[in-house]
């Protein structure tokens, strides 16, 4: 999994580069506030401890042996963000000194192994073991199943930006200029492997470790449960509170997002003017394409623009992002009274497919959201 | 651990190289790594590896430890990987055997990936060689790398050989009490324990090197002593690796 240099481009090995530092800025500022001076030392020692871990080579069934990247160990008996810094340190040097991966892709392997990996892990962990006590036999089976998927989403990821560099990449004669592969080769090449023995590998050693860790160090683990507890609360009432002070924004961003054109609204000339506005002055199709008009029949929403049909709507309100949409939905719930003035209160020129909208003032050259 | 003695007697060599700024070292052989993967021809990156050898000659880097340490093992991995690309990549065809047809473009994609591989690995690897890890972390530290991340990978570095020395010993210390084969299933646990161990051992040795560092007067403020001056020969040097990779960029466009 460990890409070297020469198979990503350059303009994917930047984009993962940003990425990866801004998890490290974050990862450095959040651990250095929680867990202070100590940070280094536990860190580094994690870290080569993790590099210790890649040379154990485990049996498999079957007669084969894998090797782990103990990053679910790590988000678990560290937290996400000190594991995210510590796999990067061991990746960093295993590129250095090793050659066991590039330093052009160091961006992208951090980014794959120790970001979203030890972020898949502990997340799968949490959610598997939930509230069962430390040394459950839930929490191994959770630590097992993080491993798989953390190792498993990695190569994922992995597999994709090797199978995405044929597509970008090529010059003029068709010639792949980095990776070859296209994604219907490098998915199955990278998973086969990952879902069968490095899965399997990460699995057992990540059981095993936690199992060890329930008999002789439970309070190792202990102490990161609680740690985790601590913050996960309140870091989850600063999410709501964030989501609700971002609830007028949905109000604001009214409109229908591009591209999210029913076959009425194609079909309605006085809608022409606005996709046209919305599209760089590309004119819409003069008459449904058949194929959105065949498959837009295919299935009716039971909740068609985020509102059973019996209820009418005071105006409309239409948010682009599916999340600050949903916030919405929920606080119109809540406060009918608030939200119905507010939608009243930025009423669009001209909504696209509603049951009460009314064209007004879609011809006067006035450019509308889309 | 015999690689970081062969990287630290060659960076005691009187070398090309080793006679720069390691500030200059670094940067010029990372400029030469990214003009590898922005170059888009096979004669730019092959002049690019070639200019790596001479780079590796002159610094007095052995070249059985390059021709082992990089250009078999990246033409074995990469070729594996680079060969099937060979016969899948569609496009003209240049040679056909059985229900398989070699194409031009896919050869030239394998080639582009095999040379570019090596290129950039033989840099990298003459770079380490070439520069102490100590030297390495100090020029990162210039460059704005954030300090703690620096304290930590030379920590790391440091704690790798000790903690590969322990479980070394711990394995071998298993073997000897242990008498007859022991099964797959037994292995699994024995590995995982070892593991478990090994984690424990390592939670244990952060908190001693935390209380020697607070004792040494350690108060979360990592300091690095720097003394390298740039002299008018690394201004030149690093010039002239700026040049070569501009070049080469250029030509490989």
């Amino acid at each position: 999994m460990h890409i070297p240099d020469g198979y990503l481009s350059p303009s994917t090995c930047a984009t993962l580069y940003a990425a990866a530092c801004a998890s490290w800025y974050a990862a450095l500022k959040r651990i250095k506030r929680s867990i202070g001076g100590r940070t280094i030392p536990l860190i580094s020692v994690f870290a080569a401890f993790c590099f210790v871990v890649m040379m154990f080579n485990i049996p498999l069934p079957g007669g084969t042996t894998g090797h782990a990247v103990g990053v679910a160990v790590a988000a678990i008996v560290l937290g996400p963000w000190a594991s995210v810094l510590a796999l990067s340190i061991t990746i960093t040097i295993q590129a250095l000194f090793f050659g066991d991966g590039g330093i052009t892709t160091l961006g992208a392997n951090c980014f794959n192994m120790a970001v979203v990996g030890s972020f898949v892990a502990y997340g799968v962990y949490r959610l598997i073991a939930a509230r069962s006590d430390v040394s459950s036999q839930r929490r191994t089976i959770a630590a097992a199943i993080a491993g798989y998927v953390a190792i498993n989403a990695s190569a994922l990821l992995a597999s994709v930006e090797f199978g995405i560099q044929p597509l970008l990449f090529h010059d003029s004669t068709g010639t792949p200029l980095y990776a070859p592969y296209p994604l219907r080769v490098a998915i199955p090449a990278m998973m086969i492997g990952h879902l069968t023995f490095a899965g399997l590998a990460e699995a057992v050693l990540s059981a095993g470790m936690i199992a060890y860790l329930q008999h002789a160090n439970v309070g190792l683990l202990r102490q990161s449960q609680s740690a985790s507890a601590s913050t996960s609360t309140s870091r989850l009432w600063w999410v709501i509170a964030v989501l609700m002070l971002l609830t007028p924004l949905g109000i604001l961003a009214a409109g229908t997002a591009w591209g999210e054109w029913t076959a009425r609204d194609l079909a309605n000339s006085h809608a022409s003017p606005v996709i046209e506005a919305a599209s760089k002055s590309q004119l819409p199709p003069g008459s449904v394409p058949a194929g959105i008009e065949r498959l837009s029949t295919i299935w009716t929403a039971p909740f068609p623009a985020y509102a059973p049909t019996f209820i009418k709507l005071p105006s409309d309100i239409r948010c682009r992002p599916c999340l600050v949409s949903a916030c919405v939905r929920c606080c119109r719930w809540q406060a009918p009274p608030f939200f119905a003035s507010a939608g009243s209160r930025t009423r669009e020129p001209y909504q696209l497919h509603r049951e009460n909208a009314q064209p007004l003032r879609a011809s006067d050259g006035e450019s509308a959201r889309i | 651990m015999a690689k970081a003695l062969v990287s630290e007697r060659t960076a005691a060599k009187p070398g090309l190289l080793q006679a720069l700024d390691p500030r200059v070292r670094l940067i010029g052989l990372l400029v030469l790594v990214i003009s590898v993967i922005l170059c888009r021809r096979l004669e730019a990156i092959a002049a690019l590896w070639l200019l790596a050898v001479v780079i590796a000659i002159a610094s007095r880097v052995s070249m059985a430890t390059l021709a082992l340490r990089v250009w078999l093992l990246v033409f074995v991995f990469t070729g594996l990987i680079a060969f099937p690309a060979i016969f899948l990549t569609p496009g003209d065809a240049i040679l056909s055997f059985a229900n398989l047809s070699a194409s031009a473009q896919g050869l030239r994609t394998a080639a582009l990936l095999i040379l570019r591989v090596e290129t950039a690995a033989t840099l990298t690897t003459i770079l380490v060689l070439c520069t102490p890890w100590t030297h390495i972390l100090k020029s990162l530290r210039n460059l704005g790398v954030p300090v703690e991340v620096i304290a930590i990978l030379a920590m790391t570095h440091r704690y790798i050989f000790l903690l590969v020395d322990t479980a070394s010993q711990m394995f071998e210390a298993r073997q000897s009490r242990a008498i007859g084969r022991v099964n797959t299933s037994e292995q699994r646990n024995l590995t995982s324990r070892t593991a478990g161990v090994l984690l424990g051992k390592s939670i244990e040795l952060s908190h001693e090197v935390y209380a020697a560092m607070v004792s040494r007067g350690f108060r979360g403020e990592v300091r690095l002593l720097t003394d390298f001056r740039m002299r008018f020969r690394d201004y030149c040097a690093l010039a002239i690796f700026f040049c070569a990779a501009g070049f080469a960029v250029w030509m490989g466009r």
